[in-house]
């Protein structure tokens, strides 16, 4: 740390935010002080994204302060932001392809020259100074397709210097680096730090945490938990910290079934994000696949339901070879996958509840392509009734119920189906309360009727609550298998993180 | 690794009654543009009798009611067709070339030496055959579809052209499909039989058959729909092909009425049924619509045509009314889209 400014540069205090019925940030706050490299930590869904893009501007909260050099600002919108001097790079690069790196660096704040002209001159000049500052190797003429992604954070970097950066955020900036680009890119944070620039860096890497930051910020739950100093931040404190919270009644489970057959089991499956993997899952099981959000979970079961080409290994349900090419093939072998996007990838949020609820099942009730519309009401029917969803007939639009009852509709498409293997991810993502519970108890229900469960999920107590057996998942390999005891908050972030050889 | 995603926002409730706004949003979503229809219909009724010589109007009366209906049909069928390319959040651009090609190699069939027997066939498959042209190259080549469309628009325009030689193949004796384009059927236009029964066949398709069901789905939601385990190529590769066939249709019923065709025929056709069918409320997102909505907007546009003539407006001024429609049916299309959005 170059300097004991006593005066922080950047306070944030009592911030809250809700995004409808849920909380995901409630009296927060963070400090920075100039010139240091503070890291926020926090578990999948502790709210860091949220107040980061509050401070870059994104979002509003709904309540609390911001302090930029103990005065008060709004930040309103990302221009607000900028100039309060605060930047954030964010995980996804925004670096457009067929500009150059200096129209790149200066997009929107371009120098002018007379009668406004974008004067290229003296872009070029100053993009290449700030460059050289950096260490980059490569020129600010050049057109930015073909920069590696340590290239473009560089140049996300070097955009935010030409705004006179007091702040700088980094969302997770070595997720996609390898160890050189990685070691290259703390050399500019150092350096950066030198210059007095505070840096806000979100990372799950323990290690690079260990090294890098001065202090660090823990959220848990949208709530703050503490402020720890370099020397405080041990990976043990730093974990339990993380994962700290009372498991209610709520998740606990009574009885243990008995697993019956391997129902899915993979052998050596690969594709895009997914190295080698192998499990298997009983009948009447429930096996939870933790792990960080982006370690490759969803892209495993994608892989396995045909949504995504598979590149190698194999695949067998009940004990025989499936050839799975499309989701088609998928659901015939009896596969049901409830993707974690419920808006994007399930609901056709514009029709009807009955439409969504059939839609997997139509051929089965109509004949000659013609639909039975009396069978597809009484299906509908009995599927509100059955998940206890409120809110509308079978001709409502399920775009206007709430998450929960949505969740439990899309859940019914798939029952329809009779599934043998359901693979769920994030199945209680953005919903309340109640409907969690009928999920969980649903989940239960199939299990104990034979069906082999694999639950994605990225809230601890849920995995734990719910799961006979949690498999970790860690930048795209499997990185461990907890039984019975073992299955606790610690281990599971241990195996995701890496924290300590587990 | 990434960073966490926060919870998503649970979706808002169903809006509350009450604001006039809201009591519009639902009227449009209930009833579509029939109102305006009937505005439109009362508007000229008036102005017609207003501006007539002997302060009569003969707009409303049965013959010029008539007439509407069969200037309507042709729109009206390369509309049909349109409705199942916009529902899956498509365009095809391509129609009034189909149109133009099939009007041409049916009248060329039709011709003394040629097969006369096989123009009706030849019009329909002739269409139909485009269509799976145009699918194909969306769903199975994965192009955007208006870049296809477009492309087979100018190069089918074209072929058109080289098919009639540059002139018009004019032909009196057609007495196999003479019928579709001039005689009626219990006081109904055969034109406008046609163009009711594939109406019909539309509506049944989509709203009573798994194919329907599954376009909507394409078209509300591709990813979803895939997930889903649905053919969404297949689903593509048919409306594209409904499309063509109802192209091909049209070709027929406008050689049967002019007893002839050439390689201009029904240029510019595509943008009044894409403007029947948005102006039908059908989101050019897809996966909302319906197919009454496309009767209503074709039936505004045949209105238009016809009322502004009567009028005695000059064919210049029609263009710009028209387009005009066409402009704000999309800004109705966004502002539908935003409401659903709350």
């Amino acid at each position: 740390m170059a300097t004991r400014d006593p005066q922080p540069v950047l306070e944030v205090s009592g911030i809250r935010k809700r995004f409808g019925a849920v909380t995901v940030l409630d009296g927060v706050q963070l400090t920075i002080r100039p010139g240091e490299i503070h890291a926020l930590m926090g578990e999948n869904g502790a709210g860091k994204s949220t107040l980061m893009k509050i401070l870059a501007g994104v979002y509003q909260p709904d309540a609390g302060e911001i302090r930029v050099g103990a005065k008060p600002v709004r930040i309103t919108c990302p221009a607000d932001a900028r100039a309060c001097g605060i930047n954030l790079i964010y995980q996804e690069l925004s670096v457009a392809a067929n500009l150059t790196v200096a129209q790149n660096i200066f997009m929107g704040a371009e120098p002018r020259g007379r009668f406004g002209i974008v004067d290229t001159a003296q872009m070029n000049r100053r993009a290449a100074e700030v460059l050289k500052s950096l260490g980059a190797t490569f020129s600010p003429n050049r057109i930015a397709s073909g920069l590696s992604i340590a290239d473009q954070q560089q140049v996300e970097i070097a955009r935010a210097l030409v705004h006179d950066s007091r702040v700088l955020i980094m969302d997770e900036p070595t997720a996609a680096l390898s160890e050189r680009e990685t070691a290259r890119l703390f050399d500019v944070m150092r350096a950066l730090r030198e210059r007095g620039i505070a840096i806000i860096y979100i990372s799950h890497r323990m290690a690079e945490v260990r090294m890098l930051a001065d202090r660090v910020t823990v959220l848990r739950d949208g709530t703050w938990i503490g402020e720890l100093t370099r020397d405080e931040a041990t990976p043990d404190t730093v974990v339990r910290m993380m994962v700290g919270r009372e498991l209610g009644g709520f998740y606990e489970h009574t009885q243990r079934r008995m697993p019956g057959p391997v129902r899915l089991k993979l052998a050596d499956v690969r594709g895009a994000k997914v190295h080698p993997v192998s499990l298997e899952v009983r009948a009447g099981e429930i096996v939870g696949l933790a792990g960080l959000v982006g370690a490759g979970r969803t892209e495993l079961a994608r892989l396995v339901f045909g949504a995504d080409p598979l590149s190698g290994g194999t695949i067998d349900v009940d004990g025989k070879p499936a050839a799975i090419r499309t989701p088609g093939d998928a659901i015939r072998l009896g596969i049901a996958y409830v993707p974690e996007d419920r808006k994007g990838q399930g609901l056709f949020l514009q029709q009807s509840l009955l439409a969504n609820v059939t839609m997997n099942v139509l051929g089965k009730h109509a004949r000659c392509g013609v639909l039975r519309r009396g069978e597809l009401l009484d299906v509908t029917r009995g599927a509100i009734q059955r998940l206890s969803a409120r809110g509308a007939g079978p001709d409502g639009i399920i775009g206007g119920l709430s998450g929960g009852n949505q969740q439990k509709l899309l859940l019914a498409r798939w029952l329809e189906i009779k599934p043998r293997v359901l693979i769920l991810d994030e199945p209680t993502r953005g919903v309340d309360i109640g409907a969690k519970h009928e999920i969980y108890r649903i989940i239960h229900e199939l299990a104990d009727a034979g069906v082999a469960v694999l639950c994605i999920s990225s809230e601890l107590a849920e995995i734990i609550g719910v799961c006979d057996r949690v498999l970790v998942m860690r930048e795209g390999w499997l990185s461990g298998e907890l039984h019975g005891e073992r299955i606790t908050q610690e281990n599971i972030m241990a195996l995701a993180t890496q924290a300590q050889a587990a | 690794m990434q960073t966490l995603k926060s919870p998503l926002p649970t979706a808002p409730a169903a809006s509350a009654h009450g604001s006039i706004g809201q009591a519009f949003s639902r009227m449009f979503a209930t009833m579509g543009m029939l109102p305006v229809l009937v505005a439109l219909y009362v508007v000229f009724y008036f102005l017609t009798g207003y501006f007539a010589e002997d302060g009569v109007s003969n707009f409303a009366t049965t013959a010029n009611t008539m007439n509407v209906l069969r200037q309507s049909s042709i729109n009206l069928v390369l509309a049909t067709g349109m409705t199942f390319v916009i529902l899956t959040g498509g365009i095809d651009l391509s129609v009034g070339s189909v149109l133009a090609v099939s009007a041409v190699l049916g009248m060329i069939a039709s011709l003394p030496g040629h097969a006369p027997a096989l123009s009706l066939p030849i019009f329909l498959l002739a269409g139909l055959g485009m269509g799976l042209l145009n699918g194909t190259l969306v769903a199975v080549f994965k192009i955007n579809p208006f870049v296809v469309t477009l492309g087979t628009m100018t190069a089918l325009r074209g072929t058109a052209y080289l098919l009639a030689d540059g002139t018009t193949i004019l032909n009196r004796e057609i007495p196999t499909f003479e019928w579709i384009g001039n005689e009626s059927f219990l006081g109904l236009p055969w034109l406008v039989w046609v163009a009711a029964a594939l109406v019909l066949a539309a509506w049944f398709i989509l709203r009573r058959t798994v194919l329907g069901m599954h376009v909507y789905a394409v078209g509300g939601n591709p990813q979803a729909a895939r997930l889903t385990g649905i053919k969404v190529g297949l689903v593509l590769v048919f409306v594209y092909a409904f499309s063509g066939l109802c192209a091909g249709t049209a070709g027929a019923m406008s050689a049967s009425r002019l007893y002839g065709a050439n390689g201009n025929w029904g240029s510019g056709y595509e943008l009044d049924a894409i403007a029947a069918v948005v102006l039908g409320g059908t989101s050019l997102m897809g996966g909302v619509g319906t197919i009454w909505g496309t009767v209503t907007g074709a039936l505004i546009i045949g209105l238009l045509n016809n009322g502004l003539t009567i009028l005695g407006l000059s064919s210049f001024w029609q263009y710009v009314a028209k387009g005009t429609v066409i402009v704000l049916a999309v800004m109705l299309d966004k502002w539908r889209y935003q409401q659903q959005a709350n």
